[in-house]
Order: structure tokens, then sequence, then C-alpha cells
């Protein structure tokens, strides 16, 4: 059978307030265990919540970058169940009003083409504190630092047909709340982190088929992976006439495989109510519009900007405007340079493969935007070649210096001079005189040919430095004569 | 709406309550009576009638992004029924 | 015998006649004495309280003049205090001893107000008998047989006994008001958001309202000044402005209209209840009110809507009681679920586990609109008929419960008994209107209370009427004759 693979993501993402959603104790990765809560982080008797501004504010913002509707009166309610890390016994959260309603975003596919996804709705939300497994006499330890900490569940609508699909939406909300700065996007340290929704149909069918839902998925690579693995799964239960199980699935990365949380299958009546110790939010529009009117440049219209002001293919610009780092890099860069196209070249070639060697992100590149700007400077006024530059880039990166210095300690300036250059052919020349016999009798088709032999050898005698538009027209000359 | 039996089990585990069958029999009465009485509340048209949550009708205040708690973590876990090196310990979570 | 009136007591400390050490020294005297069989307190801060006198008698020296200062009180032990067991008379909480303090206590703390110990009440304030707690049954200083009312019993019959000169209390259906009737005091519960819930131990977050207990309507004044007003740690808070509550008390009530709604003097209601709360009435038209028949059509519907509401919340509230970072923890559990399900049947009493299950029902799936959503729908019908009724009249009035006290234990065979106990004080909590208890009257020797209902925030108002009366009847100064250990 051709399955149709359904895919809808909720995304959490961790928003970067400096204290949590509900109380004023900090925000923070890797603190010491439960030294960052307040009363109401553990839920001791008669402690109360007071929402924090900046979450709010964050949440509207993401609103607007997803041309959604703002939830003008929003709701806290709770969801309860009860759980060693949730300490009051339910959630809170938003259910009936959120703080963001319908929107949507376009995601750009590696083929260039774009498409649009829809967002049901996005809400605050506080997060859970952990569990650590580590043996304490065969007890769970519970620490609560992350309890309460501001969340915004971005909810897609079941959009999405591939895997690939799949990651370029999640990195497209990656850039998004990253450019509004509204979360670090830290997948490893679970500042954004997936839970997948998977289900297949035959093709051509309206209707969904039954979904599963995979939980904390928190790599690209591994939501690619997981949602193989699980469309296989599904797949193979469906061809022996199988029906799935609707349920919450783990995946693990180790075996590739996702397997059932039976755990969490217990407890899904989870009785939404109004919380009482927090009242209807309300916003108006002046408020919405104030921040409207201070949102940054999202990746989209930047996309859009570098398209038309660069020139630049759509690919290009969607992948250059990725993260606001890259996209100010390759803007200083070009402002250096003067010339779009070749920045584009050397920022999504040679200095990203750097970057993915190292593991580093464009913040940490030791090659600055300014120097790599001059370096290719350096290339549009022939003082070397593209070839050459890649040396002096790993240079630069070694940090040995700027452009110029590498060039001129390491002597690589092209040579320009055209006399010398033409004494150098012909040096060349007089050491292969058989092929310049052979290259005189041939038809023109083999002397093209031939003609690689010989800028190869030229090449080679000036180590590079020969500049290749110079070389060319001397070197027909000559073998003419 | 008959309250049963399982509808006494049902929402005991939901509340984390463990009854022996004479307490379930015993809530499972007291509890019909409860709902006998709120029972009246059905024959009232209440349509289009918004509920009211707070009586006050008020709306959230909001509170600015500073931290204002500081480490408290040995005073608050001298009260846990169990801790050990600042954790909370609890039987073994299996996920 | 010292008098329970905080302006007296406050001239007489000023005047040297006593200091507050000696004060503090008398009522823990008191209790010793007489607490064994009313069992109205849970716990005693003797020490504590003797620092605080002294701290106290340093303030007065010093010429500070609130007249809080120094006098010895007590609180519900429902609010937590930092470093003193706070148990909400519950197994739960047995050794709860709160890293905290609750805004009520700090604000009567630094009142300068001297805690000789926590109240008793029905386990998590539920309850209308004070017979639903872990250490036992409070008993109605007026006859050791019959209870104090409830919630918030101990406070009562604390304050009625003259084992404390006020006390705190809170009230989510009546739990000031029916014990301050039942034991023969003067309890207020303010507007909804007027005093901080932080700290107080939730039982519906969306009913509770702490508020004073005590001999007069001047006294609960004196302790509104203390802990009314906006807390920016409970979003509830109102940041309406508050009054001098002992500023009003003394202007005349010419011209004040009185509803008497139809509904309150229904066949529930004690005809002898009836006389003594229209008699009551009566008393106000000589002070220049006049009464006027109103009706507040869904008054029977507060019922339903209020053991919908309140058990919601409720179950959601307690769910933090699992055993895991303070309070009980059952005996050696076998496994995660079986430490939440025995430390929560083990620790909570059989009223509270019930409450648990009618909210979790309530809230579940399937039922959440037939029960949750059609209760708060009510709740916004009964408001209305306060808002419409309160456009033709100042205030209204009432009886606070169908009879006097009735004896312990012969209502606890019949839970819904129990309940209809409620109906004349449920709707104020619903609405959110202030209400208070005033002595009445008595009935075979046992107190009446009558209730003064008002508008948003009308406290002084409420205090105003409350106090015109008292300065014309004495009902609200008898005290009941404690004999010797007893």
């Amino acid at each position: 059978m051709n399955w149709e693979i359904v895919i809808g993501l909720e995304i959490h993402a961790q928003l970067s307030t400096k204290s949590k959603l509900f109380s004023g104790a900090a925000v923070g990765f890797g603190a010491e265990p439960n030294t960052q809560t307040a009363l109401v982080d553990l839920g001791m008797p008669g402690s109360l919540p007071v929402l924090n501004k900046e979450a709010l504010r964050m949440a509207v913002m993401f609103g607007l970058a997803v041309n959604a509707d703002i939830g003008m009166k929003s709701v806290f309610a709770r969801k309860n169940y009860f759980y060693p890390d949730l300490p009051k016994g339910y959630q809170t959260s938003q259910m009936d009003d959120p703080i963001v309603g319908v929107g949507h975003l376009d995601i750009t596919l590696e083929d260039g083409s774009t498409k649009r996804v829809g967002i049901t709705r996005a809400h605050l939300e506080e997060d859970a504190g952990k569990s650590l497994h580590e043996d304490f006499h065969g007890m769970t330890g519970i620490d609560l630092n992350r309890s309460s900490t501001p969340l915004l569940e971005i909810v897609s609508e079941p959009d999405i047909r591939s895997a690939k699909e799949a990651v370029a939406y999640v990195k497209t909300i990656h850039s998004i709340v990253t450019y509004l700065g509204i979360c670090d996007g830290n997948m490893a340290e679970g500042s954004m982190r997936c839970d997948v929704n998977i289900s297949l149909r035959p093709k051509g069918q309206q209707e969904y088929g039954t979904r599963t839902e995979i939980k904390n998925v928190n790599s690209f690579r591994f939501i690619e992976k997981a949602i193989h693995t699980e469309v296989e799964r599904q797949a193979d239960i469906l061809e022996d006439g199988g029906k799935i199980t609707q349920e919450t699935r783990l995946y693990d990365p180790e075996k590739n495989e996702t397997r059932s949380m039976r755990s969490k299958e217990d407890a899904n009546d989870y009785r939404y109510f109004p919380c009482p110790d927090l009242l209807p939010v309300e916003l108006t529009q002046g408020y919405v519009d104030s921040i409207k009117a201070t949102l940054p440049e999202l990746p989209a219209q930047k996309t859009q900007r570098f398209m038309n002001d660069y020139q630049l293919s759509e690919y290009d610009a969607s992948v250059l405007s990725s993260s606001r780092e890259m996209a100010n890099y390759f803007e200083t860069v070009t402002a250096e340079a003067k010339n779009a196209k070749l920045s584009a070249n050397w920022v999504m070639g040679e200095l990203s493969k750097f970057l993915n060697q190292n593991q580093m992100d464009v913040s940490q590149s030791p090659v600055s935007a300014e120097n790599l700007g001059l370096l290719l400077l350096r290339i549009e006024d022939n003082t070397i070649n593209g070839k050459t530059a890649k040396d002096v880039f790993q240079s630069m990166w070694n940090e040995e210096g700027t452009a110029d210095e590498i060039i001129e300690n390491k002597g690589l300036k092209q040579v320009t001079d055209t006399k010398a250059i033409e004494e150098m052919i012909q040096s060349v020349l007089d050491a292969n005189p058989s092929q310049v016999e052979q290259y005189r009798v041939s038809e023109p088709d083999k002397q093209k040919k031939m003609n690689g032999f010989f800028i190869g050898q030229i090449m080679k005698a000036s180590q590079g430095k020969a500049n290749p538009s110079l070389v060319n027209p001397i070197l027909a000359k000559l073998l003419k004569d | 709406m008959s309250f049963n039996k399982q509808d006494v089990q049902k929402v005991a585990h939901l509340a984390r309550l463990s009854l022996s069958d004479n307490e379930t029999e015993q809530y499972q009465e007291s509890i019909s009576s409860v709902l006998a009485l709120v029972e009246q509340m059905q024959s009232i048209n209440t349509d289009g009638i918004e509920p009211l949550c707070n009586p006050l009708e008020m709306t959230q205040r909001l509170r600015e992004d500073e931290v204002t708690e500081s480490n408290q973590r040995d005073s608050y876990t001298a009260i846990a029924p169990r801790s050990e090196k600042g954790l909370y310990l609890v039987p073994q979570v299996i996920d | 015998m010292h008098s329970q009136n905080i302006t007296l007591l406050a001239q007489q400390l000023r005047n040297k006649e006593f200091s507050s050490v000696e004060l503090t020294q008398y009522y823990l005297e008191q209790i010793k004495q007489h607490d064994a069989s009313l069992n109205s307190f849970i716990t005693l801060t003797e020490e504590r309280a003797l620092d605080l006198a002294r701290q106290a008698d340093i303030r007065i020296q010093n010429g500070e003049n609130n007249p809080l200062i120094g006098i010895p009180i007590a609180h519900k032990d429902l609010f937590c205090t930092e470093n003193t067991l706070t148990t909400c008379a519950s197994k739960i909480l047995h050794n709860f001893v709160p890293p905290y303090e609750s805004t009520v206590t700090q604000r009567m703390l630094e009142s300068g107000t001297v805690m000789l110990g926590k109240t008793n009440m029905d386990e998590f304030a539920m309850g209308s008998s004070n017979e639903n707690s872990y250490f036992g049954a409070v008993k109605n200083p007026w006859n050791l047989n019959a209870v104090p009312g409830g919630s918030s019993g101990g406070s009562a019959a604390a304050v009625s006994a003259n084992l404390a000169v006020a006390a705190t209390g809170t009230d989510t259906g009546g739990s000031i008001r029916q014990p301050a009737s039942f034991c023969g005091i003067t309890g207020l519960k303010p507007t909804y958001g007027r005093v901080s819930r932080f700290g107080m131990i939730a039982f519906a977050s969306s009913l509770d309202q702490a508020g004073p207990m005590a001999r007069s309507a001047e006294d609960c004044a004196h302790i509104m000044n203390s802990i009314a007003g906006f807390d920016d740690k409970d979003s509830t808070s109102s940041e309406t402005k508050t009054e001098d509550y002992t500023a009003q008390l003394n202007l005349p009530l010419t011209g004040l209209k009185i509803g008497l709604p139809k509904e309150y003097f229904g066949e529930a209601l004690d005809p002898e209840v009836a006389k003594v709360t229209l008699d009551a009435a009566k008393e106000f038209e000589k002070l220049g009110a006049t009464l006027v028949d109103i009706s507040l059509p869904n008054l029977n519907l507060s019922i339903p809507s209020y053991y919908v509401i309140a058990p919601s919340e409720a179950s959601s509230n307690l769910s933090r009681f699992d055993g895991v970072r303070f309070g009980y923890r059952c005996e050696d559990p076998k496994d995660l679920l079986d430490m939440y399900m025995r430390s929560r049947s083990e620790g909570f009493g059989a009223e509270v586990q019930k409450r648990i299950m009618v909210g979790t029902y309530a809230l579940s799936e399937g039922y959440y609109d037939a029960y949750y959503l059609k209760a708060q729908k009510i709740r916004r019908l009964i408001k209305q008929d306060f808002v419409n009724a309160l456009t033709e009249v100042d205030v209204i009035m009432g009886p606070v419960a169908p009879t006097t006290a009735f004896n312990l234990n012969s209502k606890t065979q019949d839970p819904v008994a129990m309940y209809l106990e409620d109906i004349y004080t449920l709707s104020a909590n619903l609405a959110g209107i202030p209400a208070m208890s005033i002595p009445s009257g008595f009935i075979d020797k046992m107190p009446v209370g009558l209730q003064i209902m008002g508008n948003y925030f009308a406290e002084a108002k409420l205090l105003n009427i409350a106090h015109q009366f008292q300065q014309h009847t004495d009902w609200h100064t008898q005290t009941p004759s404690l004999t010797e250990g007893a």
C-alpha cells in the first residue's frame, strides 16, 4: 500500500526569562538541585502564583511572528495529575483560551520550494521538575529547579507530510524563537523539546489514521530518525492488517526504535479547569501594537530581503537567514567584500564547513565577519586567487593573523606583472617543447584540452600566485608564436 | 446520574486515595447523596450565562521579571519526609 | 477577669494597669484551665507568646499607639506560621512546621499582637461543626454537648470562652459566621480579595477569605485595620484602597435601608431563630433604619453550586499533599503509587476524602459541563441577585444558620443535613460580598447570630451597622460561665 505520512508537532520552547513563570526564583540550567525554587514552585501549602510579565510579552511576540490571532483574554487552567516532579499535583497551563491562537508559517525545503504549515495554537505553561534516576538506595531523587520554568507550547496543524518537512518546520520555529530572543534554542539542554504526532493513511484517503505521540525528541537528527522508525513500525503493523494503538511512545536513539510509555497512559483524565489562583489575562490593542512595533526582522522577511537586495537564490537566502547570528555575519562580510554572491558562497561553504567540523556556532567563529570580508576583497582585487584564499582562511582560522598579514607573511600575493608572467610561461613552454609542438599541429578541440596541461604547469611553477585572468591571454599568444 | 462502585473506584484512583471495600461502599452512598443534592441545578436554564469563576472578575496582575528568591533549600528540604543531598526522595519512578 | 475590648485593653496597657506579659500569662492560664474540655487549641505557643508580649511591652513603652500591640490573640491553624506547627487539623500535616509566614499572621505580628496558639478547626476547613478534626471535636462553651460550629470552631469557642481576646478565622462557605453565631461572638467575612490568601492553606481558592472573630464589631475593626489590604503575593488580592475601619463606627444609621430577603425566612428556618432575627431587625428600625422586603430568588441554588465548586477546587488544591515534600508519608511504601494512595488515604479524614472525590468527579471527563461549568453559571445568577438587591437596599440581613448550635454527633450520620446548615452563608462566598455575624439573642441559653451582608468592599459600613447595634444591645457582651476544668 502507498501510505501518506501525517505529522503534527508540539514544540515546547523554554522562554528566556530571568525568573520563573509564577515565582521570583531564578531560571537557569545546571544549578545545584533544589536551589532555585520558591514556595509555589514546590507546591507548599498556602503558596500562590503571580504571572511573569516578560513571559507574557514573549508569548505575544511569538504569536505576532507567526501571523496568529492574539488571545486578548487568555485563561490559565490546571491540568491535574500526580507525578513526583509535579509538586502541586497539577500543571498550570492554558486550555480553552490560549494566549496565541490560529496562525501559520512558511517553511523552505531543500529543493527550494516553500510550504505553509498551520499553527493551531501556542500557550504558556509551567515546566515540571526532574526525576534523577541515579540510585539513592533504590529511590528516585527529585530536583524541582525546573519547576515553573516558563514554556511556550507551540502546536502545529497536522500539515506535515515527511520527516524532512518536520525537520524544516522545527528549524523554522527554532530560528523564529531565537530571532525573537525569546528562547535560546539549546536543544541539548532541553530549551526546545519536541513531541511528534504521527499517523499513516492510504494515499487519497481523507480521514486521518490513528496516531501515536513520540515524546521529547530533542535534536533535529533524532526527529528525522524517530519519524522514519515510527513510520516503518506503523506501516508494518498496517500492512499486516493490524491496528495502531493511540499511545505515547519514547524514541530510543541508541537502538533507533520507539517504545510505548505505559506509565503515561494511566492518567489521561486531566480534569482541566480554570485556575482559581490566577485571573484571566486581558490585553489591550495598544499593548499588542507596542510589541508589534518592536519585533525584529524575522527569518522569512530577511530571506525575502536577501533575495531582493543581494540577488541570492531562495535556498541560499533562507539558509543564511536561518539564524540571526548567521544573517548578521553574512551581511557584515558582504559590506566589506562588496560582493554578495561571493560572500554567500564563502559563508555557506568554507566557513560553514569549518564550523561544522569544529561543532561551533557562527558566534564562536575565530574568523570575524570583517576579516572574512577583507579576505574576499583580496580575491576581488586579484591580490590572491580563490584557491590561495582557502589556504589563507585556514591560517585565519588558526588565528595566525588577518588576511593581509598572512598574504604578506607567506608571500602569497598573485603575480600581476605581465612581463614576469610572460617570462615564466615562456620558461614552462621551453621546458615542454614536444607538447608545444604537438599543440601547434592539433585541432582546436584537442588544443583546448592541452591548454589545461599548460595552465597546470604554470600554476605549479608560480606556486598558485599567477593571476589566471592574465595567464590565459599570454599563454594563447605565446603558443601561437 | 447514578454513581456506582466503579465510579467510586475510578475517582478514588484519579485522586490517589486507597479505599477498602467497606469504605468504597460507604463513599458510594455518601457521594451519591451529595450528587443527588446538587442534581437540582440541572433543572435551571443557564443558556447564554457566562460562568463566574472568580467573584470579583478582576484581571491578572503581572509581576516584573526579577529574581527575588534566594536559595532556601536547607530550610525547605528540612521538612521533607525523605531527602538526601538536597533532593526529595521517592520510591523509584519508572518512565 | 479581663474584658475582651481591645480599645479598653490598649488603654489599660498604656496606663500600666497591667503589662502585656501579665495579660498574656492570664490568657495562657485561662487556656490551661478551660481548654481541656473545649479543645479549642491544637497548639499552644507559650514561650513565643511571652517573648512577643515582652517585645510588645517595649513597643508600648516607646509610645507606639497601635491598639493591637500586646493583645493576646489566636490564629486558626490554617494560617502558616513560621517555625510553628500548622496542621489544618489534619493528620497529613500533623508534623508540618512551615518555613514561612502567612500574610495575615505576618501583619498581625507586625501590629504587635501576641499569638497564644493555633486553634482547632474542621480538617482543611471542611465542615460546619468542628467534628472533622484529626485533633478531636471542639465543644461549644455555652453547652459542652453542642458543637461550636465550623470550620473556625476553635477560634469561635476560644473567643467565646475568653481564652483569647480575639482570633482569626477563614470563611469559605460560612466558616467564620456560623461558629460566631453558635458561640455568641462577632465575626466578619470580608469581601473576596480584601485580605490576602498568601500562606492560608487553600480549601477553595475562589471562595476562601480570612477575617476577624472577636467579642465586638469594634474589635473586628481593629483587626481589619491590620490584616486588610493589597498583597502582591496573591494574584486575587484587590488593589481597592482600604480605609480606617474604626473611623465610621459611630456614624448614625438614620436612613439606612435594610433588605430582608423572603427566601431567608422560609420553611428551613427554626421559627424561634426567625423571631430573634426579626426582633433584631426591628431594633435597627429604632436606630433610624427602614426595613424593606426583598427577594434573592436563587438562594436555594447556592447549596448545589457551592457543593460542586468548593469540592472541585479542593480536589485540585489538595493534590499537593502527596507525601513528597512535607507532611505525612505512609510507612514503607512499596512503590510510588502505594506512597500516594496510602499517604493520602491515611492522612486525610473521611469528609476530606469524600469532598476530594466529589470534586474529582465533577471535573472529570464527561461530567465537567454538567457539574462544574453549570455550577459556575449558577454562581453568576446568585451574584446577580445580590447586585440587583444591593441597588435597592444598603445592606441585607437574615439569619446565619437555620438553628442554634446543634448537639455533637447529631448530624454526623446525615452529611446532607449538615450541608443544608450552610444555606444562609454560602451565597456571600459565591458572590464574594462581605458578611458578618453578630450576637442578636438567645434561644434556650444558646446564642443566635444575625447576619449582615453588604456590597463589595463595604466592610466599614457593615462594622458601623454592627457597632451601632452593639451600642444599644448587650447580647455581644454575654459570656458563657465556665466551671473549673470545664
